[in-house]
């Protein structure tokens, strides 16, 4: 029997998508991720803009993780320039503003995006009838981490702090009081986040990509690293095109992203999480291996749990930060601008965020390439989706659909960053 | 029965209706007072129209959405549109500036899989709106009242001057006149509460032109200060670039550079 199971419009994702599977009998012959939000050609109009107007604009791409296209293209522009701000007092409170994205990112897609997939709701709303206090704890640590944006960036969508060489001013330390108060809340409900979560039901399933992540030694990488994969791939940022590449494929406005040599990947939670375990705070390793996922965790459905594990990690990283905080005077480093190219990457919420631009003498950007994180994950996804439905051929269309949209939803994808991104049809021919 | 709200997308960053998630102190108790009958991001189930009230987010960009935003007119009592891309075409418009084409082909290796339109362009240039919410993003306390206003029935009160006012009213220092920081606050609508200054930076005008925007005479100040006719066309060429006063004033130092 041939069967179709489509999506024409995914829900509880950022952006525009569609899901299409084609079954003939038990077999899967097809799987696509469609990306069928509207391009808007962001690397085409930041060719004639000024190096110092790219925090400002990349922010547009993504309303969820502005932050993330904030730091990779400021630290692009600073290599670009010939500088590298990796320690001290600006990098500290980058990190600081970055945590307060992880925290709303994370929070709004744990509570509200997925847990209604594990629990059988519709959405957030529906589920705050029966499980009030989980959208409420939710509500609390979003609320946490968009207070500490506003704190230090100035507003949650779209910060208006962060330039080239640091930022416009540095908040003062009786400024992150009131963010410091909430994310002591927030870090105790995120411990009661791990271990609901924790209680989920999850299908059986290991996956094998190959994992990407930016790494720092001894520290959980965040705001910048080394790319790191579980196959071995060890290089500096500038060196990505080295080993992976990008191709358009039809039914994607997304381009697809791979490893050169091998093929799909995965960055994102379960990449840092595997590659960077040891280096969670001592509360998060033990909330991890208490809820049964560390310090290995392949299994992309429990991607719910390590993603409340990161929660509680951002929570006790911005802590940290708050207590050792020294404003940095200046509040950035002056930048003059050269000729010549630079790179930069990050740890979006759903993976890495990487940033190529061309400049000239005065500063005019002269080329721009951004690879953000779900056009990396794309290849991987439509693997896991073709996975899930070989296992669950037997079950309804209805349940096999919904099956499949939580199989996407693993990945929390981001479909306005990665379009330049999704509908589930599944076609049972 | 409770009013029916929607809340739909074009081409966007999805920042704008975030902001109805980011309402954490009143989002459940708008779940209790409007049926969310309409909103993807946030829910699976779907509730046909009509719709008492649609919050529209994004601009038309594909043939598509130009006949999507027709149906979404047609089952809706009342449409606001919501941030810059609705209400101006967002930053995506730099391409009415630009060859689409060209630009296809520097982003994508095969272009002829991209299907899009010349331009972006707000949804009143489609359809006819009930109110525009401006902002990239939008205030989140104005979307509130907005809505409030909507299902009471009344304007809301929203106002159209510029920010200044709103650093006044906070007592912030001008940050041009004290510091000669280049500032779009004497011709941008009010809304975010003069963020930028209150950060020791020049407001970068994501709240689009205020109600009577002299940008002829802002300009004259901005290049005492040291902006070229260049730097002007970039200036008003953002967030707003197709919204008239800032657009015409791009165009007209586009002229002055190109002479």
């Amino acid at each position: 029997m041939k069967r179709t199971l489509r999506v024409d419009a995914l829900a509880r994702v950022e952006g525009e998508g569609a899901m299409y599977v084609r079954l003939d009998g038990d077999e899967v012959a097809d799987v696509q991720l469609r990306i069928y939000e509207p391009p808007r050609f962001f690397e085409a109009f930041l060719r004639g803009r000024a190096f110092t107007e790219v925090p400002d604009i990349t922010a547009r791409i993504c309303g969820i993780c502005p932050v993330a296209y904030q730091t990779s293209s400021v630290r692009a522009m600073e290599d670009a320039c010939g500088i590298a701000i990796d320690d001290g007092p600006i990098r500290a409170l980058r990190r600081l503003l970055y945590c307060g994205e992880w925290l709303e990112s994370h929070a709004l897609h744990v509570h509200m995006l997925h847990a209604p997939d594990f629990l059988g709701y519709d959405s957030a709303i529906a589920m705050a009838a029966d499980h009030r206090e989980v959208v409420e704890r939710g509500l609390l640590i979003k609320k946490a981490g968009n207070t500490l944006m506003e704190v230090v960036g100035g507003r949650a969508v779209h910060p208006v702090n962060v330039r080239v060489g640091g930022f416009y001013r540095a908040p003062t330390r009786a400024e992150l009081r009131p963010a410091a108060e909430l994310l002591e809340r927030a870090r105790s409900a995120a411990l009661e986040t791990v271990r609901f979560t924790a209680g989920l039901p999850f299908p059986d399933v290991e996956l094998d990509h190959e994992l990407v992540a930016l790494a720092v030694d001894g520290e959980y990488p965040i705001d910048r690293g080394r790319i790191v994969s579980s196959a071995g791939v060890d290089i500096g940022v500038g060196e990505f095109d080295a080993v992976f590449e990008e191709h358009p494929v039809k039914h994607s406005n997304a381009l697809h992203a791979r490893v050169r040599e091998r093929g799909s990947y995965l960055t994102g939670p379960l990449a840092r999480f595997n590659l960077a375990f040891g280096a969670l705070s001592p509360a998060a390793r033990e909330a991890a291996l208490e809820a049964g996922v560390g310090p290995v965790c392949r299994n992309p459905f429990q991607s719910i749990v390590v993603r409340a594990v990161e929660i509680l990690y951002a929570c006790e990283e911005a802590l940290r930060l708050i207590a050792e905080y020294e404003p940095p005077d200046p509040p950035a480093i002056a930048i003059e601008p050269r000729r010549g190219a630079g790179c930069g990457a990050s740890e979006a919420p759903r993976g890495m965020c990487w940033h190529r631009y061309e400049i000239d003498d005065d500063g005019t950007i002269l080329a721009a390439r951004i690879v953000p994180p779900t056009s990396q994950n794309q290849l991987a996804i439509e693997q896991d989706l073709r996975r899930v439905v070989a296992r669950h051929a037997a079950l309804d269309d209805d349940a096999l659909r919904a099956r499949c949209e939580q199989a996407i939803r693993n990945h929390d994808p981001c479909i306005s960053c990665a379009t330049h991104f999704l509908t589930l049809d599944v076609d049972r021919t | 029965m409770k009013p029916k709200l929607a809340v739909w997308k074009f081409a966007s960053c999805d920042g704008c209706q975030l902001n109805v998630l980011n309402l954490e102190d009143e989002l459940l108790a708008l779940a209790g007072a409007v049926d969310i009958a309409y909103f993807l991001e946030a829910s699976s189930a779907t509730v046909d129209g009509p719709y008492d009230l649609s919050l529209v987010e994004g601009s038309i960009t594909t043939p598509g959405d130009a006949e999507r935003i027709q149906e979404v007119r047609r089952v809706s009592n009342a449409v606001v549109t919501i941030g810059a891309c609705a209400t101006a075409g967002g930053i995506q418009a730099l391409r009415n500036f630009g060859d689409v084409r060209e630009f296809s082909e520097v982003v994508y290796a095969s272009p002829d899989y991209i299907a899009t339109l010349d331009t972006s362009t707000p949804i009143a240039a489609h359809i006819a709106v009930d109110f525009e919410l401006r902002g990239c993003p939008i205030d989140k306390g104005q979307l509130l009242e907005v809505v409030s206003a909507f299902l009471a029935q009344r304007r809301p009160r929203v106002r159209a001057h510029s920010v200044c006012i709103e650093c006044k009213r906070r007592g912030t220092v001008c940050v041009m006149v004290a510091h000669g920081t280049p500032c779009l606050g004497p011709v941008t609508h009010a809304g975010c509460g003069a963020l930028c200054p209150s950060f020791d930076r020049g407001c970068y005008g994501c709240f689009g032109p205020m109600e009577t925007p002299d940008t002829a005479a802002l300009s004259v100040r901005l290049q005492e200060l040291g902006h070229t006719d260049r730097d002007l066309v970039r200036v008003y060429r953002t967030f707003n670039a197709a919204a008239e006063p800032f657009q015409i004033a791009s165009e007209a130092h586009e002229a002055n550079a190109e002479s």
